[in-house]
């Protein structure tokens, strides 16, 4: 698919084309709310509008005031704070129990193992709004409600099944007779965990983390409830600020971290890229 | 049950309170959190008495929390658990009352724990009974949902809608209207637009035939009606064009023409009023207790009242507060005409039944429901 | 796949076929152990190592979720507030006969008399109101109405006639004294219930001292109850109170508010008496326990459960079948590019998944609505005319196309997961053979991706189904999701009861599709990428 070949008919080049174009169409579907979250960033106007101003390309039209907003209003930088303070613990605690639980369950012999793999997944199917008011009359009871390690051990539970899933995947390809080796050659179980299962499931654990760090960093049903003021995360204040008082503060804020996103998902693949040159595999 | 054991508690206990109220004064807590509705009513909040208080008193810090709209929900799950970590709530005066009803606020005496007016009228009569409409409820402020409508409709060809009524007529007013996605006040528009005189409203709507008589009315628009569900949602959709009618609070209204200077005029025709103010939950320690008390008897005087209208065009709820209000804060004009409870925009106003609604709000909710699914 | 995690691969011994057993006896290990049970015991210390490597987060995921959400469902069907608002009331009721064609006798009134006052003190009876609220409208104010008057009721006759007639009846430490004296509760066992209640109340609601208080009419209103049946006690005051002027107390409810002898009401509460009910979940199906206690239909303006589950099935319905459509393209695209142009791809499709939803849905909303981004460019193109807009937001294609859109890397990510584990060489081969293009993909690379579709559908199914935030902002009255009424139930109508029927008839649905998806696919056949 990637090119035509030489020989091919009219009728293939026609549908190759066409083909092209439904893909481009669809991509474009995908991105095109972003590329309207940038411009409207860059709003004069208090609302989420094109203004007749920003379609003539009226200089006048566009400011960064909202982006000084986001910078420098306490609205906005103490939630940025409190997302960046709860989303890595919550995702680390995701990542070191799902792991620990991922190899678990790809050992041959688990009892049950169907009925806990159900369990372990159940906080991605069950559906956000019981989830959170569950936890919320659970967590007040214990006096977890409205703490900051209520909404991180919340988001923790939310990151798992997301871990659960991408290391399980990489696991279900290990092949065993690794560790047989080293533990074989001496190896004790620890370190043949560090020095050769881990580095092999290692893109599963990262993806599962990341997974993990987005569903914190961009959930607000959960924290709403769980969470108290001084808890409020980047989500929470965006949903308030949609309800309260539109403000394309909201947009400059979404374009930071859509900006955020690409830079680290380029880091990704140049790092993957690298590591795959390291170990010697083609790049396909 | 033992009850020789509760009377010899019974008698402890009362020895002990004998003791706490023989000592001068109470400890106040130095902490405090205040939940709130966030944005501009919060920054007016802010400016008209919690700054003020915290000059006054520097040792006080205090905590905003922004879950009015799940105050009572959330309220009921921390009193479920005995853990109440709000110091004083903002509520609506229906989720006042429903959170009274749910013994979730502490009932109050307005005369003990409000100041009096300037000259000297206590409190009570100051706001009002039509102010105090729950045993748990503190106002502060009055305000209303009414329509704004857009003043640019090419369609309209320069007529001018004048009354809640015309939200009805899409013959002279074509185009999209947005109203509120739950029952209230649509019901009783709807009613008053179908000839039913102010007084008889909830009577008819008591009714089975009223409530059909009411969703007919609202039936002919259905199909040009955007439902809203929080307050942002009519300015922005007012300010993009795409609604020429909306319902929303007036205080929204007033940002969106004054302060964004948008093509919108504000409609005062058929306001339908309704009170915000504070409530203190049930179950605080008494130094929380004694600090909220001091903080609410400042707040809600006649001069912090009437202050807040500086920043947002809601009325005070003192009906001494209103000869002091003032000019807006940064735009300098004045305010008093862009107030609700302005006698200018007042005539046409209707009052919202709580007591009624609380009893019929699970009803009628779930046929408001019903009729939209439709 | 599955297979290989849930069947135990070959052992690293070699075992004989067939068993173990040789003609010299059992087979045996290195240590001199019969070789089965050192091979079980090895099985045995796996077993408990991968469980070990398992609890803690089994644990952690039991505690921090599991159980809040079963507390939740539990409320689906927890009814105790009406049996310990108005305990004597559901007991006298019980033994009533004049429901449902009539209201009840007396003794119920009287029940309800000391109920209430006990409740009041405690500001119970208006929660209990609104409670059954939700089965009848009225009942919340006829509560908080009655519940104001009920201190003022005039039963101090009975109080005025005691003392009278006797005047140590009005020390309260007497009173404590013989209702200290089990043979006199034996023999007055409604006054004796009624003091312990008001002995209780006066400490823990109003923190007095029972003996410096007076006592409160309703004991002395359940005093000449157990004295008018003919009890006698030996210690007690003997008080004649036959001649005595008696009030009744079903009078003074019914002025108090005429709706205290509509029968209904009290079928309302009698219906909903016992500690456990059905009828959060008959409400969600829109059904309700009628007049003479059997389930029926509600009215038809009331119904909307149901239409809400059907709703949000075929709308999830819809969104994941296109985003199948829209997914599989760009999926199979991805894995017949290079690796290196593929990933650059990829991040086109990651980075709406990365960006706030929130943001999204209201991107969604500028560019959907009538004077947003597509009409207005539609209209430009000349395509609609500037008065025929299009409907595209506030309805249920605006849900269907933003949730299509915030759901498809989910779909696509398990897609191209499966796609590029299918060798290339297979349709080379199906062409060389003669296949033209269409069938060679057809008949070969289609039913090898179906595992990645039925992974995809399931995880946009099952996350889509239980979605609300877009569908409130984008969905108008016609896009709406039955989690959309469950967040309502819980934030603002306060009826939790309703919200978990709801909440575990929906989690019963996803278990279900999860179940089958299971026995279908396997669960470890979902990939998110990588």
């Amino acid at each position: 698919m990637a090119a035509l070949p030489p020989y091919a008919s009219t009728g293939q080049k026609v549908w190759h084309y066409s083909y092209l174009v439904i893909c481009a169409a669809i991509f474009f579907f995908l991105i095109a709310p972003i590329l309207i979250i940038i411009p409207l960033s860059f709003n004069a106007e208090n609302f989420f509008t094109f203004t007749p101003e920003m379609l003539a390309l009226d200089p006048e039209g566009y400011s960064t005031k909202h982006y000084r907003d986001f910078f420098t209003n306490p609205d906005w930088q103490v939630p940025l704070w409190n997302s960046l303070k709860i989303a890595p613990v919550a995702t680390f605690l995701s990542v070191a129990l799902g792991t620990l639980a991922a190899i678990g369950l790809s050992q041959p012999h688990v009892p049950f193992r169907r009925a806990i793999m159900a369990i372990l997944i159940s906080p991605m199917i069950v559906p956000l709004i019981i989830s959170a008011a569950g936890m919320y009359f659970f967590y007040s009871r214990i006096g977890l409600q409205g703490t900051y390690w209520g909404v991180v051990l919340a988001h923790a539970a939310l990151g798992i099944p997301f871990v659960i899933i991408t290391v399980t995947a990489t696991l279900v390809g290990f092949d065993r007779s690794l560790t047989r080796a080293a533990a074989n050659l001496g190896a004790g179980p620890v370190r043949t965990f560090f020095k050769v299962q881990m580095p092999l499931i290692l893109p599963g654990v990262v993806s599962g983390g990341l997974f993990a760090f987005i569903t914190s960093f961009d959930e607000v049903v959960v924290v709403l409830f769980v969470g108290s003021a001084g808890q409020k995360t980047l989500p929470w204040q965006m949903f308030t600020g949609l309800r309260e008082q539109i403000s394309p503060t909201i947009l400059a804020a979404a374009t930071v971290l859509i900006s955020i996103s690409v830079v680290l998902l380029v880091t990704l693949e140049v790092l993957r890229r690298r590591s795959e040159r390291l170990r010697g595999m083609s790049p396909g | 049950m033992n009850i020789t054991r509760l009377l010899t508690a019974s008698t402890a206990l009362v020895a002990t309170a004998t003791i706490a109220s023989a000592e001068s004064h109470v400890e106040m807590a130095n902490e405090m959190t205040i939940v709130s509705w966030g944005g501009a009513y919060q920054e007016s909040q802010l400016k008209a008495y919690v700054e003020p208080y915290q000059e006054m008193h520097p040792e006080v810090s205090i905590t905003w929390d922004e879950s009015s709209a799940e105050a009572v929900a959330k309220l009921r799950a921390q009193n479920e658990a005995g853990n109440v970590t709000w110091d004083l709530v903002d509520a609506t005066a229906a989720d006042a009352m429903r959170l009274c009803d749910e013994g979730l606020a502490m009932e109050i005496d307005p005369d003990e724990d409000l100041a009096p007016a300037p000259d000297g009228t206590p409190a009570s009569e100051d706001f009002g009974e039509e102010m105090l409409v729950s045993d748990c409820f503190i106002p502060q402020i009055a305000y209303s949902y009414t329509f704004g409508y857009r003043n640019d409709v090419a369609e309209w060809d320069g007529k001018e809608p004048t009354s809640v009524c015309d939200v009805f007529d899409t013959e002279t007013f074509p185009g999209q209207r947005s109203l509120e996605k739950r029952p209230h006040n649509n019901l009783e528009w709807a009613l008053i637009c179908d000839g039913v005189p102010y007084e008889e409203v909830y009577d008819v709507l008591e009714t089975e035939e009223g409530q059909d008589r009411a969703f007919a009315k609202l039936d002919t628009i259905k199909d040009e009606t955007i439902w809203w569900s929080s307050g942002a949602d009519t300015p922005q959709l007012l300010a993009d064009g795409e609604v020429v009618f909306g319902s929303t609070y007036n205080g929204r209204l007033f940002s969106l023409i004054v302060e964004q200077d948008q093509p919108v005029n504000m409609m005062w025709d058929t306001q339908s009023y309704d009170l915000d103010g504070w409530i203190i939950p049930e179950g605080l320690d008494e130094a929380s207790l004694a600090r909220v008390k001091d903080f609410l008897y400042f707040a809600t005087d006649t001069q912090r009242l009437a202050d807040q209208a500086k920043y947002i065009s809601y009325g005070p709820a003192r009906k001494s507060s209103a000869p002091l209000v003032g000019e807006h804060a940064e735009l300098g004009i004045d305010m008093a005409p862009h107030m609700p409870t302005n006698p200018e925009n007042s005539k046409g106003a209707f009052v919202q039944n709580y007591e009624w609604w609380a009893d019929y709000r699970d009803d009628l909710d779930a046929k408001f429901q019903a009729w939209l699914a439709q | 796949m599955t297979d290989s995690a849930t069947t135990p691969p070959s052992q690293p011994m070699a075992v004989l076929p067939g068993g173990e057993v040789t003609e010299d006896g059992p087979m045996l290990a290195a240590d001199g152990r019969p070789l089965k049970h050192s091979l079980n015991r090895a099985l045995r210390r796996e077993k408990l190592r991968a469980f070990l490597l398992v609890s803690p987060l089994l644990i952690f995921i039991l505690v921090a979720f599991v159980a809040p959400i079963a507390e939740m469902l539990f409320r689906s069907v927890e009814n105790q507030i009406v049996s310990e608002t108005l305990p004597r009331t559901v007991v006298a009721l019980r033994e009533d006969q004049n429901l449902p064609e009539e209201a009840p006798g007396e003794p119920v009134y009287e029940a309800l008399y000391t109920d209430l006052f006990i409740a009041a003190e405690y500001k119970s009876h208006t929660r209990l109101g609104s409670r059954l609220n939700y089965e009848q409208t009225g009942l919340s104010s006829l509560f908080r109405g009655t519940g104001r008057d009920v201190g003022r009721f005039d039963t101090d006759i009975y109080t005025d006639q005691f003392i009278e007639a006797e005047p140590a009846l009005e020390d309260p430490v007497a009173w404590s004294n013989w209702m200290a004296d089990e043979e006199i509760r034996a023999a007055l066992p409604q006054t004796a219930d009624v003091w312990d209640a008001w002995v209780k109340l006066t400490v823990e609601a109003n923190e007095d001292d029972p003996l410096e208080e007076d006592v409160e009419d309703f004991v002395y209103a359940a005093l000449y109850r157990d004295l008018a049946n003919g009890a006698a006690p030996a210690g007690f005051p003997d008080v004649d109170v036959s001649g005595f002027e008696t009030v009744s107390i079903k009078a003074l409810f019914e002025e108090s508010d005429e709706d205290w002898v509509d029968p209904q009401i009290w079928q309302v509460i009698e219906t909903y008496s016992p500690a456990y009910t059905d009828g959060y979940f008959l409400n969600s199906i829109d059904m309700m326990n009628g007049p003479d206690g059997d389930a029926q239909m509600r009215p038809d303006d009331e119904r909307i459960y149901l239409k809400l589950f059907w709703r949000t099935m075929w709308m999830s319905l819809a969104i994941t079948f296109s985003c199948i459509v829209l997914g599989y393209p760009i999926a199979y695209l991805l894995s017949t590019l290079p690796l290196r142009s593929a990933n650059v791809l990829m991040i086109l499709v990651l980075l709406p998944f990365w960006t706030s939803l929130l943001v999204r849905t209201s991107a969604w909303k500028v560019l959907l609505q009538q004077q947003g981004v597509i009409n207005d460019t539609l209209v430009w193109l000349g395509i609609v005319s500037d008065a025929n807009r299009l409907t595209l937001i506030n309805n249920a294609t605006g849900t269907m196309i933003a949730m299509t859109h915030i759901l498809l890397p989910f779909m696509i990510l398990p897609l191209y997961s499966v796609m590029k584990t299918i060798p290339p060489s297979y349709m080379r081969a199906a062409k060389s053979m003669g296949a033209n293009d269409w069938t060679a993909f057809w008949r070969v690379f289609f039913p090898l991706s179906i595992p990645g579709i039925g992974a995809g559908s399931i995880l946009a199914f099952i996350l889509s189904i239980g979605y609300y935030i877009t569908p409130e902002i984008v969905g108008g009255t016609s896009g709406v999701f039955i989690s959309n009424r469950i967040a309502y139930h819980i934030s603002s109508s306060l009826n939790w009861g309703l919200a978990a029927a709801l909440g575990s008839i929906l989690l019963a649905l996803v278990l279900t599709l999860y179940w089958l998806y299971d026995r279908i696919v396997g669960i470890d056949n979902v990939k998110l990428g990588g």
